[in-house]
Protein backbone atom coordinates (compact mmCIF):
# COMPACT_ATOMS: atom_id res chain seq x y z
CA UNK A 1 0.00 0.00 0.00
CA UNK A 2 1.92 3.34 -1.05
CA UNK A 3 1.89 6.08 1.72
CA UNK A 4 -0.95 8.35 0.18
CA UNK A 5 -3.23 5.53 0.38
CA UNK A 6 -2.37 4.95 3.85
CA UNK A 7 -2.88 8.51 4.81
CA UNK A 8 -6.28 8.93 2.27
CA UNK A 9 -7.20 5.67 4.76
CA UNK A 10 -6.70 7.10 7.49
CA UNK A 11 -8.15 10.95 6.81
CA UNK A 12 -11.54 8.41 5.85
CA UNK A 13 -11.25 6.46 9.12
CA UNK A 14 -10.81 10.06 10.92
CA UNK A 15 -13.87 11.55 9.34
CA UNK A 16 -16.12 8.67 9.43
CA UNK A 17 -15.26 7.96 13.50
CA UNK A 18 -13.42 4.81 13.50
CA UNK A 19 -9.88 6.20 14.81
CA UNK A 20 -11.90 7.31 18.03
CA UNK A 21 -14.14 4.18 17.95
CA UNK A 22 -13.21 1.16 20.18
CA UNK A 23 -13.37 -2.17 18.97
CA UNK A 24 -16.85 -3.51 19.29
CA UNK A 25 -16.52 -7.28 19.50
CA UNK A 26 -14.81 -8.31 23.07
CA UNK A 27 -12.24 -10.21 23.53
CA UNK A 28 -11.04 -10.35 19.63
CA UNK A 29 -7.67 -11.54 20.26
CA UNK A 30 -8.95 -14.50 21.93
CA UNK A 31 -7.01 -13.91 25.05
CA UNK A 32 -9.75 -14.45 27.67
CA UNK A 33 -11.00 -17.93 28.00
CA UNK A 34 -12.81 -18.18 31.56
CA UNK A 35 -14.87 -21.31 30.92
CA UNK A 36 -11.98 -23.92 29.61
CA UNK A 37 -9.16 -23.34 27.49
CA UNK A 38 -9.62 -26.79 25.47
CA UNK A 39 -13.05 -28.66 25.46
CA UNK A 40 -13.36 -32.42 23.66
CA UNK A 41 -16.27 -33.95 22.26
CA UNK A 42 -17.96 -30.57 21.23
CA UNK A 43 -21.18 -30.55 19.55
CA UNK A 44 -24.58 -28.38 19.86
CA UNK A 45 -24.14 -25.02 21.19
CA UNK A 46 -21.34 -23.96 23.75
CA UNK A 47 -18.60 -21.63 24.56
CA UNK A 48 -14.77 -21.94 24.61
CA UNK A 49 -13.02 -18.86 24.30
CA UNK A 50 -15.09 -15.78 26.00
CA UNK A 51 -17.38 -14.46 24.09
CA UNK A 52 -16.93 -16.53 21.14
CA UNK A 53 -20.00 -18.39 20.40
CA UNK A 54 -19.61 -22.21 18.47
CA UNK A 55 -23.18 -23.66 16.93
CA UNK A 56 -22.87 -27.12 15.96
CA UNK A 57 -25.95 -28.39 14.21
CA UNK A 58 -24.20 -31.26 11.86
CA UNK A 59 -23.04 -34.58 12.95
CA UNK A 60 -19.78 -33.56 13.18
CA UNK A 61 -17.60 -33.82 16.66
CA UNK A 62 -15.21 -30.68 17.69
CA UNK A 63 -12.05 -30.20 19.81
CA UNK A 64 -11.88 -26.35 20.27
CA UNK A 65 -9.03 -24.42 22.06
CA UNK A 66 -7.87 -21.55 23.10
CA UNK A 67 -4.53 -21.89 21.14
CA UNK A 68 -1.03 -20.72 20.91
CA UNK A 69 -1.01 -20.69 17.18
CA UNK A 70 -1.51 -17.39 16.40
CA UNK A 71 0.16 -14.59 13.91
CA UNK A 72 2.26 -11.94 14.76
CA UNK A 73 1.08 -9.58 17.08
CA UNK A 74 -0.95 -11.95 18.75
CA UNK A 75 -0.68 -14.81 21.52
CA UNK A 76 -4.24 -16.63 20.69
CA UNK A 77 -6.23 -18.08 18.44
CA UNK A 78 -9.68 -19.93 18.56
CA UNK A 79 -8.71 -23.16 17.08
CA UNK A 80 -11.68 -25.51 16.04
CA UNK A 81 -10.13 -29.14 14.88
CA UNK A 82 -12.75 -31.36 13.58
CA UNK A 83 -12.47 -35.36 15.50
CA UNK A 84 -15.64 -36.85 13.80
CA UNK A 85 -16.59 -35.53 10.34
CA UNK A 86 -19.82 -35.10 8.33
CA UNK A 87 -18.63 -34.56 4.53
CA UNK A 88 -22.87 -34.74 3.40
CA UNK A 89 -24.30 -31.54 5.28
CA UNK A 90 -28.15 -32.04 4.56
CA UNK A 91 -30.01 -28.80 3.50
CA UNK A 92 -30.14 -27.24 7.00
CA UNK A 93 -27.25 -28.16 9.13
CA UNK A 94 -23.98 -25.91 9.40
CA UNK A 95 -21.76 -25.12 11.98
CA UNK A 96 -20.74 -21.25 13.11
CA UNK A 97 -18.63 -19.01 14.97
CA UNK A 98 -20.76 -16.20 16.62
CA UNK A 99 -20.67 -12.90 18.62
CA UNK A 100 -23.62 -11.45 19.47
CA UNK A 101 -24.12 -7.48 20.61
CA UNK A 102 -26.12 -5.99 22.90
CA UNK A 103 -27.87 -2.89 21.60
CA UNK A 104 -26.79 -0.22 24.29
CA UNK A 105 -23.18 -0.83 22.73
CA UNK A 106 -24.38 -0.12 19.36
CA UNK A 107 -26.35 3.54 19.48
CA UNK A 108 -23.03 5.37 18.00
CA UNK A 109 -24.38 3.76 14.54
CA UNK A 110 -27.57 5.59 14.33
CA UNK A 111 -29.24 2.51 12.54
CA UNK A 112 -32.70 3.54 11.73
CA UNK A 113 -31.51 6.78 10.23
CA UNK A 114 -30.67 8.16 6.91
CA UNK A 115 -27.02 8.72 8.33
CA UNK A 116 -26.62 4.85 9.58
CA UNK A 117 -23.07 4.08 9.63
CA UNK A 118 -21.12 1.47 7.87
CA UNK A 119 -18.81 -1.28 10.31
CA UNK A 120 -16.13 -2.93 8.73
CA UNK A 121 -14.79 -5.95 10.48
CA UNK A 122 -11.24 -7.31 10.03
CA UNK A 123 -9.66 -10.35 10.79
CA UNK A 124 -7.02 -13.22 11.03
CA UNK A 125 -7.42 -16.08 9.78
CA UNK A 126 -5.80 -19.86 9.58
CA UNK A 127 -6.93 -23.20 7.87
CA UNK A 128 -5.92 -26.36 5.78
CA UNK A 129 -9.22 -25.95 3.70
CA UNK A 130 -8.30 -23.29 1.28
CA UNK A 131 -11.69 -21.69 -0.45
CA UNK A 132 -14.84 -19.37 -0.13
CA UNK A 133 -16.30 -18.66 3.53
CA UNK A 134 -18.83 -16.85 4.39
CA UNK A 135 -18.90 -14.21 7.25
CA UNK A 136 -22.52 -12.35 7.77
CA UNK A 137 -24.00 -10.03 9.59
CA UNK A 138 -27.39 -10.25 11.05
CA UNK A 139 -29.63 -7.41 12.34
CA UNK A 140 -32.00 -8.71 15.11
CA UNK A 141 -34.50 -6.03 15.43
CA UNK A 142 -37.81 -5.90 13.65
CA UNK A 143 -37.39 -8.29 10.77
CA UNK A 144 -34.52 -10.52 10.88
CA UNK A 145 -32.20 -9.10 8.33
CA UNK A 146 -28.75 -10.01 7.29
CA UNK A 147 -25.80 -9.18 5.00
CA UNK A 148 -23.64 -12.48 3.41
CA UNK A 149 -20.76 -12.09 2.19
CA UNK A 150 -17.69 -14.13 1.48
CA UNK A 151 -13.89 -14.40 1.73
CA UNK A 152 -11.29 -16.62 0.30
CA UNK A 153 -8.78 -18.34 2.40
CA UNK A 154 -6.16 -18.45 -0.25
CA UNK A 155 -3.08 -20.53 0.78
CA UNK A 156 -3.16 -23.49 3.42
CA UNK A 157 -1.89 -23.36 7.06
CA UNK A 158 -1.17 -19.93 6.60
CA UNK A 159 -2.29 -16.73 8.30
CA UNK A 160 -4.19 -14.24 6.41
CA UNK A 161 -5.88 -10.67 7.13
CA UNK A 162 -9.55 -10.25 5.58
CA UNK A 163 -11.64 -7.03 5.58
CA UNK A 164 -15.13 -6.71 4.87
CA UNK A 165 -17.41 -4.18 5.27
CA UNK A 166 -21.17 -3.86 5.86
CA UNK A 167 -23.48 -1.06 4.77
CA UNK A 168 -25.79 0.28 8.02
CA UNK A 169 -29.37 -0.24 8.41
CA UNK A 170 -31.64 2.59 7.58
CA UNK A 171 -35.22 1.49 8.70
CA UNK A 172 -35.20 0.18 12.12
CA UNK A 173 -33.52 1.77 14.75
CA UNK A 174 -31.53 -0.06 17.31
CA UNK A 175 -33.14 -0.24 20.72
CA UNK A 176 -31.20 1.30 23.23
CA UNK A 177 -31.18 -1.81 25.78
CA UNK A 178 -29.15 -5.16 27.07
CA UNK A 179 -31.06 -7.24 24.43
CA UNK A 180 -29.49 -8.90 21.64
CA UNK A 181 -29.68 -6.63 18.19
CA UNK A 182 -26.56 -7.27 16.36
CA UNK A 183 -24.45 -10.52 15.76
CA UNK A 184 -21.56 -11.46 13.50
CA UNK A 185 -21.21 -14.86 12.42
CA UNK A 186 -18.19 -16.77 10.54
CA UNK A 187 -19.51 -20.29 9.03
CA UNK A 188 -17.47 -22.78 8.58
CA UNK A 189 -19.86 -25.53 6.66
CA UNK A 190 -23.51 -25.10 5.74
CA UNK A 191 -26.23 -26.98 4.06
CA UNK A 192 -27.33 -25.50 0.41
CA UNK A 193 -30.64 -24.91 2.11
CA UNK A 194 -28.69 -21.46 3.85
CA UNK A 195 -26.86 -21.12 0.96
CA UNK A 196 -27.98 -21.64 -2.45
CA UNK A 197 -29.57 -17.78 -2.93
CA UNK A 198 -25.86 -16.96 -3.19
CA UNK A 199 -24.09 -14.31 -0.95
CA UNK A 200 -26.65 -10.83 -0.27
CA UNK A 201 -23.02 -8.71 -0.95
CA UNK A 202 -23.72 -5.01 0.50
CA UNK A 203 -27.38 -5.30 1.20
CA UNK A 204 -29.78 -6.31 3.40
CA UNK A 205 -32.08 -9.75 2.62
CA UNK A 206 -34.17 -11.92 4.79
CA UNK A 207 -34.34 -14.66 2.28
CA UNK A 208 -33.13 -17.58 4.11
CA UNK A 209 -31.78 -19.20 1.12
CA UNK A 210 -28.85 -16.02 0.93
CA UNK A 211 -27.94 -16.60 5.16
CA UNK A 212 -24.65 -18.36 4.68
CA UNK A 213 -24.88 -17.59 0.67
CA UNK A 214 -21.53 -18.08 -0.78
CA UNK A 215 -19.37 -20.51 1.45
CA UNK A 216 -18.12 -23.12 -0.82
CA UNK A 217 -16.22 -25.18 1.75
CA UNK A 218 -17.16 -27.77 4.86
CA UNK A 219 -14.69 -27.34 7.64
CA UNK A 220 -16.41 -30.98 9.14
CA UNK A 221 -16.09 -32.99 6.07
CA UNK A 222 -12.60 -34.54 6.83
CA UNK A 223 -11.36 -35.15 10.55
CA UNK A 224 -8.07 -33.56 8.81
CA UNK A 225 -9.90 -30.01 8.84
CA UNK A 226 -9.21 -27.00 11.04
CA UNK A 227 -10.01 -23.41 11.63
CA UNK A 228 -8.22 -20.41 13.10
CA UNK A 229 -9.16 -17.20 14.28
CA UNK A 230 -8.07 -14.49 15.77
CA UNK A 231 -7.62 -10.02 15.71
CA UNK A 232 -11.38 -9.82 15.43
CA UNK A 233 -12.24 -6.11 15.32
CA UNK A 234 -15.40 -4.45 14.25
CA UNK A 235 -15.16 -1.22 14.17
CA UNK A 236 -17.38 1.87 13.01
CA UNK A 237 -16.62 3.23 8.79
CA UNK A 238 -15.37 1.74 5.67
CA UNK A 239 -12.33 1.31 6.70
CA UNK A 240 -9.94 -1.19 8.87
CA UNK A 241 -7.71 0.30 11.31
CA UNK A 242 -4.83 -1.30 12.98
CA UNK A 243 -6.17 -4.00 15.94
CA UNK A 244 -7.03 -2.05 18.98
CA UNK A 245 -5.46 -3.73 21.71
CA UNK A 246 -5.96 -3.39 25.53
CA UNK A 247 -4.68 -4.71 28.37
CA UNK A 248 -5.75 -8.50 29.34
CA UNK A 249 -7.69 -6.75 32.87
CA UNK A 250 -9.52 -4.44 30.59
CA UNK A 251 -10.17 -7.18 27.94
CA UNK A 252 -11.46 -9.28 31.35
CA UNK A 253 -13.61 -7.07 32.69
CA UNK A 254 -15.40 -6.55 29.39
CA UNK A 255 -16.16 -10.57 29.06
CA UNK A 256 -17.03 -10.53 32.73
CA UNK A 257 -20.30 -8.52 31.72
CA UNK A 258 -21.29 -11.82 30.16
CA UNK A 259 -19.67 -14.51 32.02
CA UNK A 260 -18.02 -14.38 35.70
CA UNK A 261 -16.80 -16.71 38.30
CA UNK A 262 -16.97 -16.37 42.02
CA UNK A 263 -13.76 -17.97 43.71
CA UNK A 264 -15.26 -18.72 46.29
CA UNK A 265 -17.75 -17.90 48.10
CA UNK A 266 -17.41 -19.36 51.56
CA UNK A 267 -19.24 -19.90 55.58
CA UNK A 268 -17.47 -20.69 58.69
CA UNK A 269 -18.88 -21.23 62.04
CA UNK A 270 -20.99 -22.70 63.69
CA UNK A 271 -24.00 -24.34 62.77
CA UNK A 272 -27.36 -26.36 64.05
CA UNK A 273 -28.32 -29.18 62.03
CA UNK A 274 -31.82 -28.14 59.57
CA UNK A 275 -30.72 -24.63 59.87
CA UNK A 276 -30.41 -22.00 56.48
CA UNK A 277 -26.89 -19.82 56.10
CA UNK A 278 -27.05 -17.61 53.52
CA UNK A 279 -24.07 -15.51 51.74
CA UNK A 280 -24.07 -12.91 49.50
CA UNK A 281 -21.31 -12.44 46.66
CA UNK A 282 -20.63 -9.29 44.63
CA UNK A 283 -19.73 -9.11 41.18
CA UNK A 284 -16.57 -7.21 39.75
CA UNK A 285 -18.20 -6.16 36.69
CA UNK A 286 -22.21 -5.58 36.77
CA UNK A 287 -23.22 -7.80 33.98
CA UNK A 288 -25.11 -7.40 30.91
CA UNK A 289 -28.55 -9.28 32.57
CA UNK A 290 -29.55 -11.64 36.41
CA UNK A 291 -26.67 -14.56 35.27
CA UNK A 292 -27.71 -18.39 35.57
CA UNK A 293 -25.26 -20.02 38.19
CA UNK A 294 -24.07 -22.99 38.06
CA UNK A 295 -21.51 -24.90 40.56
CA UNK A 296 -17.80 -25.32 39.36
CA UNK A 297 -16.54 -26.70 42.90
CA UNK A 298 -17.19 -27.36 46.34
CA UNK A 299 -16.13 -28.66 49.27
CA UNK A 300 -18.06 -28.79 52.82
CA UNK A 301 -18.00 -30.15 56.38
CA UNK A 302 -21.18 -30.23 58.17
CA UNK A 303 -23.23 -29.25 55.43
CA UNK A 304 -24.69 -31.53 52.60
CA UNK A 305 -23.34 -31.06 49.06
CA UNK A 306 -26.38 -29.47 48.01
CA UNK A 307 -26.25 -26.06 47.04
CA UNK A 308 -29.23 -23.40 46.65
CA UNK A 309 -28.73 -20.22 44.81
CA UNK A 310 -31.27 -17.22 44.13
CA UNK A 311 -31.37 -13.48 43.82
CA UNK A 312 -29.52 -13.44 41.26
CA UNK A 313 -29.00 -9.58 40.04
CA UNK A 314 -26.98 -8.32 37.83
CA UNK A 315 -24.78 -7.22 40.97
CA UNK A 316 -24.59 -10.47 42.69
CA UNK A 317 -25.95 -13.73 43.58
CA UNK A 318 -27.08 -15.32 47.19
CA UNK A 319 -26.09 -18.81 48.20
CA UNK A 320 -28.29 -20.96 50.79
CA UNK A 321 -26.75 -24.38 52.41
CA UNK A 322 -28.68 -25.78 55.02
CA UNK A 323 -27.14 -27.34 58.23
CA UNK A 324 -26.51 -31.05 58.36
CA UNK A 325 -25.39 -31.45 61.79
CA UNK A 326 -24.54 -29.48 64.87
CA UNK A 327 -21.03 -28.55 64.87
CA UNK A 328 -18.46 -25.89 65.45
CA UNK A 329 -16.12 -25.02 62.09
CA UNK A 330 -18.85 -25.96 60.10
CA UNK A 331 -18.20 -24.56 56.82
CA UNK A 332 -18.84 -24.44 53.38
CA UNK A 333 -17.25 -22.85 50.14
CA UNK A 334 -18.35 -22.68 46.81
CA UNK A 335 -16.70 -22.23 43.04
CA UNK A 336 -19.91 -20.32 41.35
CA UNK A 337 -19.90 -20.16 36.94
CA UNK A 338 -22.52 -16.91 36.10
CA UNK A 339 -23.74 -16.67 32.55
CA UNK A 340 -25.47 -13.54 30.95
CA UNK A 341 -24.26 -14.06 27.59
CA UNK A 342 -26.25 -13.23 24.36
CA UNK B 1 -28.30 -18.24 13.98
CA UNK B 2 -29.51 -18.61 17.71
CA UNK B 3 -28.40 -21.93 18.65
CA UNK B 4 -29.95 -24.76 20.07
CA UNK B 5 -30.60 -25.14 23.74
CA UNK B 6 -31.33 -28.65 25.10
CA UNK B 7 -33.32 -28.45 28.53
CA UNK B 8 -34.02 -31.49 29.69
CA UNK B 9 -35.68 -30.74 32.85
CA UNK B 10 -36.87 -27.55 34.64
CA UNK B 11 -37.92 -27.23 38.37
CA UNK B 12 -39.44 -24.08 39.79
CA UNK B 13 -36.85 -23.59 43.11
CA UNK B 14 -37.44 -22.02 46.58
CA UNK B 15 -35.15 -19.96 47.88
CA UNK B 16 -36.12 -17.75 51.51
CA UNK B 17 -39.32 -18.46 51.35
CA UNK B 18 -40.56 -18.13 48.09
CA UNK B 19 -41.52 -21.14 46.22
CA UNK B 20 -40.82 -19.75 42.85
CA UNK B 21 -37.94 -17.28 43.44
CA UNK B 22 -35.77 -19.13 40.45
CA UNK B 23 -36.02 -22.17 37.96
CA UNK B 24 -33.80 -25.15 38.36
CA UNK B 25 -32.71 -26.36 35.17
CA UNK B 26 -30.72 -28.86 33.28
CA UNK B 27 -29.50 -27.02 30.22
CA UNK B 28 -27.49 -28.56 27.53
CA UNK B 29 -26.16 -30.87 30.16
CA UNK B 30 -25.62 -28.27 33.11
CA UNK B 31 -27.58 -27.66 35.95
CA UNK B 32 -28.18 -24.14 36.42
CA UNK B 33 -30.45 -21.93 38.18
CA UNK B 34 -31.88 -19.46 36.15
CA UNK B 35 -33.37 -16.04 37.49
CA UNK B 36 -36.81 -14.87 36.25
CA UNK B 37 -35.58 -12.22 33.87
CA UNK B 38 -36.66 -12.18 30.35
CA UNK B 39 -32.59 -10.62 29.25
CA UNK B 40 -31.74 -14.05 30.42
CA UNK B 41 -31.46 -16.14 27.43
CA UNK B 42 -31.68 -19.16 29.23
CA UNK B 43 -35.22 -18.02 30.98
CA UNK B 44 -36.62 -16.89 27.28
CA UNK B 45 -35.65 -20.31 26.11
CA UNK B 46 -37.59 -21.98 29.08
CA UNK B 47 -40.19 -19.26 28.45
CA UNK B 48 -40.32 -19.69 25.28
CA UNK B 49 -40.65 -23.49 25.17
CA UNK B 50 -43.34 -23.84 28.26
CA UNK B 51 -45.43 -21.40 25.77
CA UNK B 52 -44.87 -23.78 22.85
CA UNK B 53 -46.05 -26.88 25.10
CA UNK B 54 -42.70 -28.60 24.78
CA UNK B 55 -41.91 -28.25 28.28
CA UNK B 56 -43.18 -28.50 31.80
CA UNK B 57 -42.26 -26.84 34.46
CA UNK B 58 -42.09 -29.12 37.59
CA UNK B 59 -43.19 -27.79 41.31
CA UNK B 60 -40.24 -27.31 43.74
CA UNK B 61 -39.46 -29.63 46.24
Amino acid sequence: MSRARTFADLATASEEGSLASPNMIQNGDMAVSQRATSLTSQTGTFYCVDRFKIIESADAVFTVAQSSTSPEGFNNSLKIDTTTADSSLSSTQYTSIVQNQEGLNLQHLNWGTSNAKPLTVSFHVRSNVTGTYCLLMVAKDATVKYQSQTYTIDSANTWEKKVLTYIGETTTAIPDDNSNSLWIEFCLGSGTGYTSGGATGQAWSSDGTKYFGGQGVNIMASTDNEFLLTGVQMEVGRVATPFKYESFGDNLARCQRYYSKVQYSNWSGRVQSSNAYYIHDGFRQTMRAAPSASILSQSQSSFPTDRNFGDMTVNGVGTQCTASGNADGAYWYTGIALDADL
Amino acid sequence: MIGKMIITKAQWNEYKGNSKENIKATINGVEMFVPIDEANIHYAEIKRQVDAGELTIEDAD
